[in-house]
């Protein structure tokens, strides 16, 4: 049987290779991928967690996590499109304005 | 045959994960994600958690992924812009330095949560019943959770309505 520090550890595996991804790729579609590696890694925590002490509260806050999701891609996604047609590019270096 | 099944499934996360974030082609990306997200259903089956196991495909692999292919379809940039755009030196320090701090990352959390002990599950069927009873989980959202659902379906809607003024084109 697999034990709770099976999961909590792919769990911090899979939060790492999402923050690599944020901050090594330069593509704002890949950049948003990453962030939901990072909250299924999150997700796979409150399941486990749950499921060790005996609630079924870890898999409500993973539903309500996976609706905070889909909110974000709808408005992330909105923002990509807004942002691609304004410089014809996907590259988070290019979008430099507010930069002091 | 549990573990060996875990350690399947978390293999093909793991891999299909780290072919997201390395792949230069968004399209693969989107397609890789879906498998890790296969992969990890298949791990919340093995958690006795077959609700969630089957919101992770309908909502996640289902709805955003197709969210994300129409986006990557419609902008149509297959290819990341060129890095030599960027001076050489910064882009393989940059990229060192973020491997080298995602390793750590990882290494550090691992270390962190396996020295909580060895916490096996319990597996007393009446206990593991009750956790993937969706009848439970039902009843626990409609009463104990029934304020933040009803918050989620304005977000929803705030979501909704941002996303179509964002992208909406000016006239």
């Amino acid at each position: 049987m697999p034990t709770l520090n099976h999961f909590l550890i792919l769990s911090g595996v899979l939060f790492s290779i999402g923050t690599a991804g944020v901050f090594l790729r330069r593509n704002l579609i890949t950049i948003l991928l990453s962030i939901e590696i990072m909250l299924n890694a999150v997700n796979i925590t409150f399941v486990s967690v749950g499921r060790y002490q005996g609630t079924v509260d870890g898999q409500i806050i993973t539903f309500f996590v996976m609706t905070v999701a889909a909110a974000e891609a709808a408005v992330g996604l909105a923002l990509v499109i807004a942002l691609f047609r304004h410089r014809e590019t996907l590259s988070p270096d290019a979008f430099t304005s507010l930069k002091w | 045959m549990d573990l060996v099944t875990f350690y399947i499934l978390a293999a093909i996360t793991v891999l299909a994960s780290i072919g997201v974030v390395s792949s230069r082609n968004p399209m693969h990306s989107v397609m890789l994600l879906i498998v890790s997200f296969g992969a990890l259903a298949g791990l919340y089956v093995l958690l006795d958690a077959p609700f969630t196991a089957v919101t992770q495909i309908i909502v996640y692999a289902g709805a955003i992924m197709v969210l994300f292919l129409f986006v990557v379809m419609l902008l149509n940039q297959h290819k990341e812009d060129d890095p030599e755009a960027m001076p050489a030196s910064l882009v393989r320090i940059n990229s060192r330095g973020f491997v080298l701090l995602s390793v750590l990352l990882a290494v550090e959390l691992a270390v962190a949560l396996s020295r909580i002990g060895i916490t096996t599950f319990t597996t007393d069927a009446g206990a593991v019943a009750s956790i993937s009873s969706v009848a439970r989980i039902g009843t626990a959202l409609f009463t104990t959770h029934a304020f933040a659902f009803e918050v989620t379906s304005v977000l929803i809607l705030v979501s909704m309505v941002g996303a179509v003024v964002i992208a909406r084109r000016e006239h």
